[in-house]
């Protein structure tokens, strides 16, 4: 038994610690923030030259190897400086579902543009009702001759309104199932409002009414896209479980400090036994939710069932799901009122680990769903 | 033992009844509904209302403008304002600096202050937490010199709610640093136009600059704007505390509050073709706070009888501080969770008043993850909740 990182994962961890100590404080993310596009291209383009866009994908396809340890390890220190570049969005579950879904053709065509941080996609596959659950689609896709006609809502599309090309998950009516389209959000038919979610990321709501694109537009084989868009979500879900671990510890550790700086009633605070409990069940949560982060990433990299894997992932999200309440809500009162303010970055770990919690199923969703597997 | 009300109480339940009905502004309702905040104008014109029908100052004596009503009275007043979604107005001046000039202040200072706080023609803030003073209040430092006849006051004060609005500010200032830190403190009212005093708005995880830092430097004040005595203020200011918790649980806000949750649970699709009304889990969760709510309603009304009979509030105000508002904020998580995707976009903009474009999410989802960032401020004011199990261990349980 060896739960120790490799080498190689050891300086992958190390470029991304560089990176961030160098170019990502938290000002400068607040700047990033600022901008129209809520990302910085030129992030982008340094993540591709460090080779970090090439981390989701498998060796066969030109990648680094699609380990989902070494996602962890890359996420875990996104997760700690809040970056807000659309890693996940983009090169996990976009990624993943071309890699998972597209033919050989597409495949060989979007995965090295992806990877050499070319082109930027997003996956439309929550809809206003749907809930978390994947196989409620209510989009249609009419195929038309030589085109398929989109119409639909899609809510919660990260990186919706910076994508190159979105993935639209959508009901054919001409084939059991659900099919994903390669679709150019510049098309006609297609309205995108673009927002930021509480932890900084951009998002969208995208309208498709009568969207009309080429059969050749469509990702892979007619109907078969449910299985594959639940692996590209378990990819997705461990990644933001990691970065909410990452966030955590952070938190966790801010928290501490604070509470040793801290003076009321001529003593620092943290020598209020009461609060030193807490702040050790914050410690313990913390400790539980990696270890059950790097569970899930184990499993996914083990030659396990399918349902075992995926059984694992839901575990993980339900768990880390638990303990971001509870390690967020007590970093905000440990702290007091200067917790409360936008000026402190604890403010927005807070809002973050909460984005984290909800996105793809929070800890309710992912509880029953692990009972049902 | 009974826990009804007498057939005079359930008279003056149906005139509140009535009177709300008819005199809160609908749009004000559809307004709150929506999240969006009142403006001051509209705070103002929403005192003036319950002022002209007497009922402004329910916790005030007769002859200030008060009610004269029972502490039954007053807690009807409460539940039934929460039930119609009527919001307290706000209560710096009314429920904060009047009962301490009221009880005291002079006659000069009685005529000159309270008739504007009665009509809302001034606004209040509030200036006691200093960024070293928190929990531990009377360790503040900012100071009042005197002067001839005018305190020479400076220093700074924060987690000042709306000060952005206000025409004076009530303070407590050392005045003594020689003593124990309880026993050189003086409570002060500044006027907020008095040449010196600059506000720093402080933006809240919500994105609203709800609370202001509040710079004192060199900023002269008459000394007949003293409360009381010199070095009594914190005197006052604890007295005070405990007088004004009766309605501190939020028991019809967070009564108001779960019967939204649950019309929104019903509507609210769970993803499998139902509702989220059949989702055992999330039901048991609301059943859950339902019990709460009983219980703290329960001990909240136990009190009320006990005041009733003329005891003095204790420690009673500790424990509805902490269960009411930790019972709100759980409210507010299941809030959050039943909007799911939709309550993540952080457009606070689009709950101002003057917001134009277009709203993201459905109704007023996209407010309830700023509801529930904004409120993990209620365990921490007014007290924090560890402050209150202190009391609790310290008063009740003689630890």
């Amino acid at each position: 038994m060896d739960f120790s990182y490799t080498e190689e994962q050891q300086m992958l961890q190390e470029s991304v610690q560089k990176f961030i100590q160098k170019s990502y404080d938290f000002e400068t993310r607040g700047k990033i923030i600022e901008t129209e596009k809520g990302f910085s291209e030129e992030n982008w383009q340094l993540f591709a030259e460090l080779g970090w866009l090439t981390v989701p994908f498998d060796e066969a396809d030109g990648g680094f190897g699609g380990s989902a340890v070494d996602l962890m390890v890359i996420l875990e220190e996104f997760g700690k400086a809040m970056l807000v570049e659309p890693f996940v969005a983009s090169a996990v579950l976009s990624g993943r579902l071309i890699s998972e879904q597209g033919t050989a053709e597409q495949k060989a065509e979007l995965l090295p543009q992806i990877m050499e941080g070319k082109l930027q996609l997003a996956c439309a596959f929550a809809e206003p009702s749907s809930r978390y659950n994947l196989a409620n689609v209510k989009t249609s896709a009419v195929t038309d001759g030589e085109f398929v006609v989109l119409n639909g809502s899609k809510v919660a599309v990260l990186n919706g309104s910076n994508a190159d090309i979105l993935l639209v998950v959508a009901r054919e009516s001409d084939y059991e199932g659900l099919s994903v389209f390669m679709l150019d959000p510049l098309s006609s038919g297609v309205s995108i409002k673009a927002y930021a979610n509480a932890d900084g990321k951009k998002a969208a709501e995208i309208e498709l009414k009568d969207v009309s694109i080429p059969v050749s537009s469509r990702l892979g084989a007619a109907g078969s896209a449910l299985p594959t868009l639940q692996l590209a979500v378990d990819s997705a879900i461990l990644a933001v479980s990691a970065e909410a671990v990452g966030a955590m510890d952070v938190l966790l550790h801010k928290t501490v400090e604070y509470s040793k700086t801290r003076k009321q009633f001529g003593t620092a605070i943290g020598t209020f036994q009461a609060l030193q409990h807490r702040m050790a069940d914050m410690f313990i949560e913390c400790q539980l939710a990696r270890s059950i982060v790097v569970m899930a990433a184990m499993k996914l990299d083990s030659g396990d069932e399918y349902i075992e894997k995926t059984k694992a992932v839901s575990a993980a999200k339900s768990r880390v799901g638990k303990a971001i309440f509870k390690v967020g809500q007590e970093a905000i009162q440990i702290h007091g009122g200067i917790g409360m303010t936008n000026e402190l970055d604890v403010a927005h770990l807070f809002k973050s680990v909460t984005t984290a919690e909800i996105m793809f199923g929070d800890t309710d969703y992912h509880t029953a769903r692990f009972a049902s597997l | 033992m009974n826990a009804d009300f007498t057939a005079e109480e359930l008279q003056f339940r149906q005139e509140v009844r009535e009177f709300l009905q008819a005199q809160f502004p609908a749009e004000y309702c559809e307004k709150l509904d929506a999240g969006i905040r009142l403006s001051k104008e509209e705070w103002v014109r929403w005192q003036k209302i319950l002022y002209k029908q007497g009922w402004a100052a329910p916790n005030w004596p007769v002859e200030h403008g008060g009610t004269g009503w029972t502490p039954a009275q007053k807690y009807i007043f409460a539940t039934e304002m929460g039930l119609i979604g009527a919001p307290e107005p706000v209560p710096f001046g009314l429920k904060m600096v009047a009962p301490v000039i009221i009880a005291y202040g002079s006659e000069e200072q009685k005529q000159r202050f309270l008739p504007d706080i009665l009509q809302s023609n001034v606004w209040w803030c509030q200036g006691y937490s200093e960024p070293n003073s928190g929990s531990d209040l009377a360790s503040l430092k900012t100071s009042a010199v005197r002067d001839g006849d005018e305190y020479v006051v400076n220093g700074s004060k924060t987690w000042n709610t709306y000060g952005q609005y206000a025409d004076w500010i009530f303070c407590l200032v050392r005045t003594d640093d020689t003593v124990k830190k309880q026993e050189g403190i003086s409570f002060l009212l500044i006027d907020m136009k008095i040449p010196g005093i600059t506000l720093r708005p402080i933006v809240l995880m919500d994105g609203h600059p709800e609370v202001n830092e509040v710079f004192f430097d060199d900023v002269r004040v008459p000394v007949n704007n003293l409360i009381g005595e010199e070095n009594k203020g914190w005197t006052y200011a604890k007295v005070l505390l405990t007088h004004e918790r009766i309605s501190i649980a939020g028991v019809p806000k967070s009564k108001q509050d779960l019967a939204a949750l649950k019309r929104i649970a019903s509507s609210t699709e769970d993803g499998f073709c139902g509702s989220m009304m059949d989702n055992a889990i999330f039901k048991s969760k609301l059943a859950e706070v339902e019990i709460e709510l009983q219980a703290i309603e329960y001990a909240e009304l136990r009190t009320l009888a006990a005041l009733s009979v003329g005891k003095a509030p204790g420690p009673e105000s500790s424990i509805l501080k902490i269960v009411g508002t930790e019972l709100a904020q759980r409210i507010d998580e299941l809030s959050v969770e039943l909007a799911g995707y939709h309550c993540l976009p952080f457009v606070p903009e689009q709950f101002e008043s003057d917001f134009q474009g277009e709203s993201i999410g459905p109704g007023n989802s996209a407010l309830r993850a700023l509801t529930y960032f904004n409120n993990r401020k209620l365990s921490i004011f007014g007290g924090s909740n560890e402050i209150q199990r202190n009391i609790i261990s310290k008063t009740v349980l003689g630890l």
